[in-house]
């Protein structure tokens, strides 16, 4: 049951890019095309690593067991958005040039912070099957695969170093992560709360 | 490290192969759908050519002038549609749809300050002082992205004359409008309003500032600083003060709205400097609107023969 609805889900999480893709072909990206998709590419980044970060909360407050089975396909497209938005700064704005990256990333503190955000993803991407889940052991796969915590972090405080002044959508970013950590936090201090059905490595109702 | 056994992940977890496999194709292929995105737009950029579409009235008498530059204008609808005009929005794509019922007349500009005697002038009286000419001007935005405008207007030196500034007047300082009920972005603080702006006297006296009151040989676009607003080429745009209201002569470098904001960042003379960066980003490069590679910025957004005097003996590290 489960495997169907995850194909219109798979789907959908592609609307964004198709969007984007769509306008650009028709010229409705307007003046600054490139300005727009790397705002695009990034805040679909940072709003699917949100959603990963909603599955255990939501799983457990909705007593929705099977939610999980989405979360790696939304990390992995968290994980997919910011690889476009690194290769919208890495082809666009940079054009290939290591020499500009390099300098880019090591004086620009929002590209340091974004880059360290993003290069934290690949490690939680490439061991993102069950395959590594056996080959790491559940307990270790969880403490590895909290990175995405930092990596959110990361890409909240990007957004906050690059916006000239108006600091409205990326606090709303840090607002809707603290809210999911508080969760988290709220658990890891009232062990009575927790249930068994929160980790992955047990049977999940199919 | 212990080696879990296979019976402690439920066989429903494990991925199918052909899943396993068809995730891998399908990164890689979306991974190309995204770059062919970014081809097909970068091709239509270099392809459409430049349209002008508009609604407003029409300039009679302009004159061209020496101070244009023969560059490529960018197209109408993208400098009418993309506008840091943040008394409307911080979105630069909002300014168009929300200054459409901006009320731009009656408008006055008061003077006042280290003057003969304050005056009161109606926007109408001003646009009349001088002929208008046609000034194609390259406009460098401090977020580093550039556009070439065929602003209309003459040169603010004419209107200086009128405003009879003393001796003693060093500065120029500049009020835009403050009404939160027409401009709907001055509800939130994110600038302190009204916005001020600021020039030397120097800098006001010449000829390529400009006091322009419309663009493609018509009457500005709301969204683009009507009915009076300040185009001082060989500055970041923000200098480039919309919607006047006050013009007031001082003795005392006037505060401005994005240096009162960032004082780090934003400097009152932020004349465009490819060799001082903005410390978050870097000023060497800039993106042309409508051109796909970046290119290099320069020395007062190529103005250096005309104004590079107004500044000889200046740090501009220091006086950025």
């Amino acid at each position: 049951m489960i495997r169907w609805i995850k194909i219109p889900v798979f789907l959908a999480c592609l609307v964004p890019l198709g969007l984007l893709a769509w306008k650009g072909f028709h010229g409705m990206l307007g003046a600054n095309p490139i300005e727009v998709i790397t705002h695009a590419t990034g805040d679909w980044t940072m709003r699917f690593l949100l959603i990963t970060l909603a599955i255990t909360p939501l799983r457990k407050l909705l007593s929705i067991p099977s939610l999980i089975r989405f979360r790696r396909m939304f990390g992995l497209y968290a994980f997919f958005y910011g690889c476009l938005h690194f290769m919208t700064w890495l082809w666009l704005d940079k054009f290939f040039d290591w020499h500009e990256m390099v300098a880019d990333v090591l004086k620009r503190k929002f590209i340091t912070v974004g880059m360290f955000g993003f290069l934290l993803l690949i490690p939680l991407a490439v061991t993102s099957t069950a395959g590594w889940i056996r080959r790491l052991g559940g307990k270790n796969w969880q403490w590895l695969h909290r990175l995405i915590y930092i990596s959110a972090l990361a890409g909240v405080i990007h957004y906050i170093w690059l916006v000239k002044a108006d600091l409205r959508k990326p606090l709303q970013y840090a607002a809707i992560l603290a809210v999911l950590m508080m969760y988290r936090l709220v658990m890891w201090l009232a062990p009575a709360l927790r249930s068994t059905k929160s980790t992955i490595v047990r049977p999940v109702d199919a | 490290m212990l080696i879990k056994k296979s019976s402690d992940i439920a066989s429903s977890e494990i991925t199918p192969k052909a899943t396993y496999f068809n995730r891998r194709t399908f990164l890689a292929g979306a991974a190309a759908v995204g770059a062919v995105a970014a081809a097909g737009f970068g091709l239509r950029e270099l392809s459409e050519p430049s349209q002008a579409v508009s609604a407003n009235t029409k300039i009679d008498g302009i004159k061209k002038s020496g101070f244009s530059t023969t560059e490529t204008i960018t197209p109408f609808k993208d400098v009418s549609n993309y506008n840091n005009y943040y008394e409307f929005s911080t979105d630069k794509y909002e300014p168009a749809g929300l200054a459409k019922d901006l009320k731009t007349r009656p408008w006055t500009v008061s003077v006042e300050g280290l003057v003969k005697k304050n005056q009161t002038f109606d926007v109408d009286t001003i646009i009349k002082m001088a002929t208008p000419e046609e000034r194609i001007y390259r406009h460098r935005c401090v977020e580093a992205w550039s556009i070439v405008v065929p602003w209309v207007g003459f040169s603010l030196n004419e209107f200086i004359k009128r405003a009879e500034p003393l001796g003693k007047a060093k500065f120029v300082e500049f009020t835009t409008l403050n009404d939160p009920k027409q401009m709907p972005g001055q509800r939130i603080g994110v600038l302190k309003w009204p916005y001020t702006e600021g020039l030397r006297m120097d800098e006001a006296m010449h000829p390529l500032a400009l006091l322009s009151f419309g663009m493609y040989g018509e009457v500005l676009p709301n969204q683009n600083g009507a009915p009076l607003r300040l185009v001082v080429p060989w500055k970041y745009g923000f200098k480039s003060i919309k919607g006047i209201v006050k013009i007031r002569f001082t003795d005392e470098q006037p505060p401005t709205a994005w240096n009162i904001s960032a004082p780090n960042e934003y400097g009152f003379y932020s004349n465009v400097n490819p060799t001082v960066d903005h410390p978050r980003w870097s000023q060497a490069s800039e993106r042309r609107l409508g051109e796909f590679r970046k290119r290099p910025t320069l020395m007062f957004n190529g103005y250096g023969d005309q104004v590079a005097s107004l500044y000889s003996g200046m740090d501009l590290r220091k006086n950025f």
